[in-house]
């Protein structure tokens, strides 16, 4: 168990180190300066800048600058905010991100376990087509879609929630919805494949011959069994989040990360990129080894072998 | 004579299917008395397992009961409500299944499997039901019970699995174990252990034994009766003697002649497969594959001829006008065995 | 009592071996597989709609390239700009070019004076170009992206994951690696990364496409390669001494046919949703060239007053996107010979 940890964690590291490595060239690479948008700047000005930013070194220096001040969390200074160091900008804007985030894995993994289990429970009834056609809509309908419709109709309309903005638990209620609808979605159809699935296998006929009721079958087996396996799409679901994000923070004028980098993509502000790059990277990396942890650790056959691999 | 605890009368099951209905079970009748062992045997898609489904009220969603009743004591399981039949399931009736390799819940430890029943039927505590979880593992041969009792199914053999899953189904005591196919996908010698273990529990528990097999050779030693199956009927029923010794119907005589014995150098197969339930053969089904078949097997269905109290057989072979065959050479000795069995049994009496 | 049953004494002939062979017929028809998934897919109605409707948006998509021209696409006309739809003979409010101004349903053709036989069957945009004609030309670029997903799910994801999966050992471990690294960055990044360094739109994003939309493909690929390596036929074809490449084309590539068919259905909808969504923030497609999601990003900032030209994209992405899905699960139940009843 120890080792294979240990293995994992190192190739985590090996796998930043890469996605750190191949970011920064790719920078490197980019047409297009940093000042671009700000209009009219001399020669003069713009050679200070550069070396305001250490751009005037050879990349390969710039490369080790930039990698030794990655390791104590310095992630270089911003183009768009002048003077305002990456880390710090990230900082103050992962709050609200992370809430959203958490809220919509929550709201969505929740509500579709009960949609899925339910639609598996009544396989092949009215019940079961309804929530089929609800996860085929909540899985085709793009968020940023259901982003503009929920504000227009609920909040401005209705007027049942904050319009946009960041504040109170109301301001968060429909982007949580339409961040969470996807996750919802995947995990209804999920589990109501898995559902199905358990429900014909062997061990279910066997506590059905042992007479326990309906309920007792569901509650005690298939759904334990068909929850474990959920754990596997924590994984995919972090980067729908993270992508979701992007926009649905822009929609509802939230100040998080992922408004930040669509707007530092369009400003050029690279060392802002990478370090949302690297942020998001370093956290699908941790979820999944997280969750390959946990798995290992709820589903007893693993358990024994005592590794996931 | 035995007290009759189960009598199915003219049982019909229809599952439906895209290509129309299958008749599984057409007009299948048997009864099982107290404490016996009855046998029913026969190829696979015979109906075997479907007829024991239907007395645990277990049938697929697309099979429907077209007719017939089955008795428990005095009441007819199929008039039953499933909340009625969830009372009788893993109490009164227990069933063991044939795969131990994947009945049992991976993610359950299986002292809770075991004391799930008594929970549910004796409504005991989680705490009494494991104390008497751990009785019944020891009663079924597993070796340091405390503390395999905590553990899960992945950690247990084959063997191990189906010691499990027969404590469990004996875990209530119930009145009737259905065994279908249980040594089936086990190894020989674990075969024989399983069945060993099932004889001795049902002298300590007092319970009677459905036991669905395609296997002669495992009935022989374990049951009382032996019913026959083909093509969704009874073809021939009788004691254990009179179905091995005294075969009248042609396809109990295949069966038998491809069963291995001690004398035998040469095994039979039956020739081609069994019908279509889609659209069931008129006369005998098994006229087709049949060397004895007569103009009237595709006729007519042969109803059940008498060969002693105890003993049928749906065959027109019996008809008093048939012509007299000879079965074969393999049926011809056991006859003769036979013979000799019951005149010395007339003799001592 | 069945002394009593009275047969002629011919009942009792032997019957001639001949009919034998007869009980070998199945009265039920049989399908091959192909047959057996086509009668399911055909069974399943709302895959089977969807299929026509993907072929329908298809013929219209590309047939329209004959009719609709580039320049008339992006070319603006100030005094048609923001016309609601007008179907001639439609008197329904919303098709005859009322809007709803404040309450009111005003005749925006009347009010902008329109000559009488100009019309706009889903209206105009804000330029005055045709919604219709943009909404039929950014069908076309997501089912472009589609098609680019799909071909590179095909080639380099199935041959990835065969090579990977028939390979094992050390080669098996460096190709999985390299896909673990492919995706623990967020695929999006990856496109954004392209986007970048490349210039926005319709290259870029198929350049990112193609780094990130076959990894999941090459798994499952691959996790089914590792499988059917074993099975015998496969055994028997190798102990025969046939080619690698011909074992994969012969004996892999069928019987891998039905996840690489459900996988690329679902690559699909993700690789439309990637357009749609990199157009709507603004970093993919741009004006005045058009996709689903330039226009649905036009469409947005006028929703409050105009919400028709939001909705017209909003609504074919969707179909679009529900019509992949459901043809997708469709194929699913029809190959998965699990479900099978």
């Amino acid at each position: 168990m120890r080792k294979y940890l240990l293995k994992r964690v190192f190739y985590m590291l090996l796998t930043l180190f890469l996605v750190a490595t191949i970011t920064f060239f790719l920078m490197k690479l980019m047409p297009g300066t940093p000042y671009s948008n700000q209009e009219k700047m001399t020669p003069q000005q713009i050679k200070i800048m550069n070396e305001q930013y250490g751009l005037n070194k050879p990349v390969w220096l710039q490369y080790l600058i930039y990698l030794g001040g990655m390791l104590h969390g310095d992630l270089g200074t911003s183009f768009q905010y002048s003077n305002q160091p990456v880390s710090y900008l990230i900082s103050s804007r992962i709050g609200a991100s992370a809430q959203l985030g958490l809220q919509a894995m929550i709201f969505g993994v929740l509500v579709g376990i009960i949609i899925g289990s339910f639609a598996a429970i009544n396989r092949n009834t009215w019940i079961d087509t309804l929530c089929t056609v609800l996860s085929i809509i909540g899985k085709s309908v793009p968020n940023f879609v259901l982003a503009v419709l929920l504000q227009f109709y609920i909040a401005l309309k209705l007027g049942w929630f904050p319009i946009a903005d960041w504040g109170g638990f109301s301001y968060t209620v429909l982007p949580t919805i339409a961040l969470g609808v996807g996750p919802l979605a995947e995990t209804a159809r999920f589990i109501r494949t898995g559902m199905v699935d358990v429900l014909s296998s062997d061990y279910i006929e066997l506590a059905r011959a042992k007479g326990l009721t309906k309920f007792g079958i569901v509650y005690h087996h298939a759904l334990r069994n068909s929850l474990i396996p959920l754990v596997t799409l924590i994984g995919p679901y972090t980067v729908a989040l993270m992508t979701g994000s992007m926009v649905i923070e822009n929609i509802f004028s939230i100040p998080g990360i992922g408004e930040q980098f669509v707007k530092s993509i369009t400003t050029n502000d690279y060392p802002t990129i990478m370090g949302v790059t690297m942020l998001f990277s370093a956290g699908l990396v941790v979820v999944i080894l997280l969750t390959d942890i946990v798995y290992g650790i709820i589903d007893p056959r693993i358990r024994l072998s005592g590794n996931g691999d | 004579m035995a007290e009759r605890i189960l009598d199915v009368k003219n049982l019909e099951i229809n599952f439906h299917t895209y290509a129309g209905d299958v008749k599984a079970i057409r007009d299948v009748s048997f009864h099982l008395d107290k404490g016996e062992t009855l046998a029913i045997v026969g190829e696979s898609g015979s109906g075997k397992s479907v007829t024991t489904k239907s007395l645990m009220g277990l049938l697929a969603n697309n099979a429907e009961v077209v007719g017939g009743s089955i008795m428990y004591h005095d009441q007819d399981i199929l008039k039953k409500s499933e909340k009625e039949m969830q009372n009788i399931r893993g109490k009164d009736i227990a069933m063991i299944f044939q795969d131990p390799m994947t009945s049992l819940d991976p993610t359950m430890k299986i002292g809770q499997q075991i004391a799930e029943p008594l929970m549910k039927h004796k409504k005991m505590e989680k705490k009494k039901a494991w104390a008497q979880a751990l009785d019944i593992l020891k009663l079924v041969g597993i070796v340091d019970p405390e503390k395999r009792i905590n553990e899960y199914p992945h950690q247990f053999s084959g063997g191990m699995r189906q010691r499990i899953v027969i404590a469990i189904a004996l875990v209530c005591y119930p009145e009737i174990l259905i065994a279908d196919e249980p040594t089936t996908a086990l190894d020989v010698t674990i075969q024989a252990q399983i069945l060993d273990l099932m004889k001795e529990l049902q002298s300590k528990i007092e319970t009677s034994i459905i036991f669905i097999t395609h296997d002669l050779g495992v009935v022989a030693g374990m049951a009382d009766r032996v019913a026959v199956m083909y093509a969704g009927k009874i073809v021939e029923y009788g004691t254990v003697d009179e179905i091995f010794y005294n075969p009248q119907h042609p396809y109990t005589w295949g069966l038998l002649n491809s069963m291995p014995t001690l004398s035998s150098t040469l095994l039979e197969a039956i020739p081609g497969t069994p019908p279509d339930l889609l659209d069931p053969p008129k006369g005998d089904a098994f006229a087709a594959r049949s060397a004895y078949a007569m103009k009237i097997d595709v006729e007519k269905e042969p109803p059940f001829f008498k060969v002693s109290d105890t003993h049928y057989a749906a065959t027109w072979l019996l008809h008093p006008d048939a012509p007299k065959v000879t079965p074969p050479t393999e049926i011809v000795r056991r006859q003769k065995l036979f013979a000799k069995m019951s005149a010395n049994k007339s003799v001592k009496a | 009592m069945e002394e009593k049953i009275k047969l002629s004494p011919d009942s009792f002939e032997a019957l001639p071996k001949a009919e034998e062979l007869d009980n070998e017929k199945i009265a039920a028809p049989s399908l091959t597989f192909v047959q057996d998934a086509w009668r399911r897919l055909k069974m399943n109605k709302g895959a089977f709609i969807s299929l026509w409707i993907i072929v329908l948006m298809i013929v219209v998509a590309f047939g329209s390239s004959f009719f609709i021209d580039h320049a008339s696409l992006v070319k603006s006309a100030p005094n048609y700009a923001n016309l609601p739809a007008k179907i001639p003979g439609v008197p329904i409010n919303g098709f005859n070019g009322k809007l709803k101004v404040s309450g009111e349903w005003v005749d925006e053709y009347k009010q902008n004076n329109i000559p009488s036989g100009k019309y706009f069957v889903l209206g105009t945009d804000y330029l005055g170009r045709s919604l219709a004609e943009r909404i039929i030309y950014g069908t076309k670029v997501s089912l472009i992206v589609a098609l680019v997903a799909t071909f590179f799910d095909l080639t380099i994801g199935v041959a990835y994951g065969i090579i990977s999966g028939w390979k094992g050992g050390r080669v098996d471990n460096v190709m999985q690696r390299i896909i673990e690294i492919i995706s623990s960055v967020p695929s999006l990044v990856i496109v954004v990364l392209m986007l970048l360094v490349l210039k926005p739109g319709m290259t870029s994003i198929i350049a990112a496409i193609a780094i990130s939309s076959w990894t999941t493909m090459a798994r499952m690929i691959r996790a089914e390669t590792l499988q059917l390596k074993s099975q015998e036929y496969v055994l028997a074809a190798r102990s025969l001494g046939e080619s690698a490449p011909k074992i994969a084309w012969k004996h892999l590539v069928p019987n891998l046919s039905s996840i690489i068919i459900i996988q690329t259905m679902y690559t699909i909808p993700t690789a439309i949703f990637f357009e749609a969504f990199l157009s709507f923030i603004g970093i993919g497609i741009s004006a005045p060239e058009t996709s689903l999601g330039v226009l649905l990003n036009d469409g947005q900032k006028n929703f409050q007053f105009l919400p028709y030209q939001m909705w017209y994209p909003a609504i074919v992405l969707c179909v679009l996107m529900i019509a992949f899905n459901l043809l997708g699960d469709g194929l699913r139940d029809a190959f998965d010979p699990k479900t099978r009843r």
